[in-house]
């Protein structure tokens, strides 16, 4: 029995990927450990996402993007309405995580489930509201009702920030997917434990399955195959990483993925537009 | 109440049963050419006047229609850019920023009413350098600049009503934008383009296709005119290199294109590492619906207009017809009934409804897809009764029946009179075959039935759906693409959104 700690035989948990609604371990087999902040004990082994998994993830979010959109904007806001409050029941858990991985004070690891909870409630708000905001009747000439409505762009990549941070986590996938998108998000390692409880509120609030889907793993190994996927039609960016973005950007070409820069405002009408696609219908008026 | 039954037409129904066999011929009826007067040599449009190009280099501009050279065009290169840019640059700083934007509206109303007024002139210019129908340049591309143009006059002093959640904050504008047009649309392309990037304060240096650069050298004539501060907006004409000298200037904020989706890719390439904003409206090949319930003869004329309209040379052109199988045979035989009565030639002719494909360039790539096309497969037709004139570019414009969506023809933008044709039995089906191409420009919807073109057009992922009508355009509609087809709209209140720092 050497390398278990025989005085502590707490079950530790088992930090899986999100994919199709599964938590399913990386189909290759490989792990990184993360630490008790400042220490070089180990909390718990998390997955190095791999290319594999990555298509297999934007299979899922493929095949579930339709159904999604197609929710009444009512219901796609109460399935975000109950991440708040799946998120709020799984408070200590996130607390906990945030304090003893990442070295959060505990004040401040409240405060960022506070502000996480706030985005979900924020984009639970505005699910069937921004098609008002950003559309429009257009007064054509001609016998025509035409009409401008904000619709998903369709998949959606995130590659959250190097530094974990769970406020931004949070409103930048509850604003990809307020507007009907679904979702890859590929999470650096360092906080890869929280993916545990994302996927425990995403699994738990009525989501489809394949809406959302998280994946941790190392950026610098993936975040081309994010570039060059030809299924994922925008592709969010949080490195500040200048070189990776114009990489990025430069890879979009092959398919005009739309790339998102990080975001400035988080809970904002400008954050859930850089997502949507306008699409206009020129409706005959006639007998 | 229109049912299905009273617009269902049989099969069995021939030629002679749908009218009398005789028809008159129109007389030709020749737009005169006296109201334009070209200059033998067309300067470079930099700070308010008319420039040699630094390298002295003209090129020749052809009328597409006669073979015939008309003028010769300055060509610019990388230094005259940097001096169009640069007097952008200084008349943002110093001037067109610091206008309120009634000054600003104000130079874009007048602007609109001196295009009004030299209407005919505009007309008859575009068609010689372009080859449209005058029809078309004179009923279509002209008064809708000139409504751009008021359009976007108008927005100038309302920007904060023009971003949703601003309030009162005013938006900003980007500064020095960059404007590549295409040749098929010459004057209404720089007119989408100019309009809002001026109304929400930008400046800017345009570039207009090497074929068709004589209606934007002579809006450079009505901006002096109206009086527009010099700087405001620059024009180097020039070809790819000129374009490329644009795009990679470092003093450029923002670069609007339009025209192929390859060289949109290599304008992506090249800003990648750059802060520049960019807005790109590519290529299409989109889906025209006709269901059973469609009003027949309104949905053949229609599908003429989708494909036919300007040569085919229409980034959104309905380049791929679906048809319900109930009434596949029908409506092919009355398109090709149609087809034998559309008048090709002259595009000065009041009576033309096709006129010349731009360039000998294009006439050869349009002629190379279509040999592709019969090798593929598919039935090949072009109306028989049609004779082209002996010199100029035209093309017969033809279909490919039958297609199988593998094709070339099916997949490829010809941006020529060429229709490829298949069919579909359910509406699930229709759907799913429209939206299987990588781009995502526009769509057409027939029926009679309001709840099925809304459900088709909720289903189709394209930025344009024309119901009962195809290739309709106005200023206060947005315009533009998903995927491939492009980011960014223009027209409408959204089309502010690009020129503006939200």
């Amino acid at each position: 029995m050497t390398g278990l700690n025989t005085k502590n035989t707490k079950v530790a948990k088992t930090i899986k990927l999100f994919i199709g609604g599964e938590f399913p371990r990386t189909e290759s087999g490989r792990s990184t450990p993360v630490y008790i902040y400042k220490t070089k004990n180990i909390y718990a082994h998390v997955c190095l996402a791999s290319r594999k998994d990555l298509r297999n993830a934007v299979t899922a979010a493929q095949a579930a993007q339709p159904g999604w959109q197609s929710k009444s904007a009512y219901n796609r806001s109460q399935i975000l309405y109950r991440m708040a409050e799946m998120t709020e029941a799984k408070r200590e858990e996130f607390v906990e995580i945030l304090v003893t991985t990442l070295g959060l004070t505990r004040a401040n690891a409240e405060k960022s489930v506070d502000s996480a909870i706030d985005a979900f409630v924020y984009y639970a708000g505005f699910a069937d509201k921004y098609q008002q905001v950003l559309g429009s009747v257009n007064p054509v000439s001609g016998p025509h009702h035409n009409f401008t409505g904000a619709e998903a762009v369709g998949l959606v990549g995130l590659i959250c920030n190097q530094k974990f941070n769970l406020a931004e986590v949070a409103s930048q996938i509850a604003a990809i997917i307020s507007s009907g998108n679904s979702l890859v998000a590929l999470l650096a390692t360092e906080g890869g434990a929280l993916l545990a409880p994302l996927a425990e509120v995403f699994a738990t609030s009525d989501l489809p399955k394949g809406v959302i889907n998280l994946l941790s793993g190392n950026t610098e190994e993936l975040y081309k195959q994010f570039g060059t996927h030809m299924e994922i039609h925008s592709l969010s960016c949080q490195s500040k990483d200048k070189a990776m973005l114009a990489e990025l950007r430069s890879m979009a070409a092959a398919n005009m993925k739309r790339i998102v820069s990080p975001t400035k405002d988080l809970l904002s009408l400008e954050h859930l537009m850089s997502y949507v696609e306008y699409k206009t219908v020129w409706h005959p008026i006639g007998h | 109440m229109h049912t299905t039954q009273q617009n269902k037409i049989k099969a069995t129904e021939t030629n002679t049963a749908m009218g009398p066999n005789e028809t008159f011929e129109y007389a030709p009826s020749i737009e005169s050419t006296d109201i334009v007067k070209i200059a033998p040599k067309n300067k470079l449009f930099i700070n308010g006047k008319f420039i040699e190009p630094t390298s002295g280099k003209y090129f020749p501009t052809i009328n597409p229609a006669t073979e015939e050279k008309i003028s010769e065009i300055a060509d610019a290169n990388a230094a005259d850019v940097d001096k169009a840019v640069k007097a952008a640059r200084k008349a943002y700083t110093n001037v067109w920023s610091k206008l309120s934007g009634k000054e600003r509206g104000r130079y874009l109303f007048r602007i609109a009413r001196i295009i009004q007024e030299r209407a005919r002139e505009f007309a008859v210019l575009e068609t010689l350098d372009n080859g449209k129908p005058i029809r078309e340049s004179r009923d279509i591309d002209i008064p809708l600049v000139a409504a751009h143009f008021f359009y976007y006059a108008g927005w100038a002093d309302k920007l904060h009503y023009a971003v949703p959640g601003s309030g009162l904050k005013q938006p900003k504008p980007l500064g020095v934008v960059a404007q590549i047009i295409p040749w098929n649309f010459p004057l209404l392309m720089a007119a989408w383009k100019i309009a809002p990037a001026l109304a929400c304060g930008n400046t800017v240096v345009l570039k207009p296709a090497e074929s068709t650069s004589l209606s934007c050298l002579l809006l450079a004539e009505v901006l002096q005119e109206a009086g527009l501060p010099d700087g405001v907006v620059n024009i180097v004409t020039g070809a790819g290199e000129t374009g490329a000298a644009l795009v990679s200037h470092p003093d450029i904020n923002k670069i609007a294109f339009t025209g192929s989706t390859d060289v949109g890719r290599l304008i992506l390439k090249s800003v990648a590492n750059t802060d520049k904003k960019l807005t790109l409206e590519l290529g299409g090949k989109s889906a025209h619906i006709i269901y059973e319930d469609a009003a027949i003869d309104q949905a053949v004329e229609g599908v003429i207009n989708g494909i036919y309209f300007n040569q085919g040379h229409v980034c959104c052109a309905g380049s791929r017809l679906l048809l319900e199988e109930s009434i596949a045979d029908t409506f092919v035989d009355k398109l090709k009934l149609r087809m034998e009565k559309l008048r090709v030639g002259n595009p000065l002719d009041k009576n033309t409804d096709i006129g010349a494909i731009n360039s000998a360039e294009e006439h050869q790539k349009i002629k190379r897809l279509i040999d592709t096309g019969k090798t593929e497969g598919g039935e090949y037709y072009e109306p028989s009764s049609l004779t082209l004139p002996a010199k100029g570019y035209f093309h017969k414009p033809c279909f490919f029946n039958k297609v199988s969506s593998a094709f070339t023809l099916s997949r490829v933008e010809v941006f020529g009179p060429v229709l490829a044709i298949s069919t579909f039995r359910t509406t699930q089906e229709a759907i799913m075959k429209a939206n299987d191409t990588p781009y995502g420009l526009a769509a057409g919807v027939w029926s009679e039935k309001g709840s099925k073109i809304h459900k088709t057009a909720q289903g189709l992922k394209a930025g344009v759906i024309w119901a009962n009508t195809f290739n309709k355009f106005d200023p206060t509609s947005p315009f533009g693409g998903y995927f491939e087809s492009g980011f960014g709209r223009e027209g409408g209140r959204h089309g502010l959104l690009p020129y503006l720092e939200v």
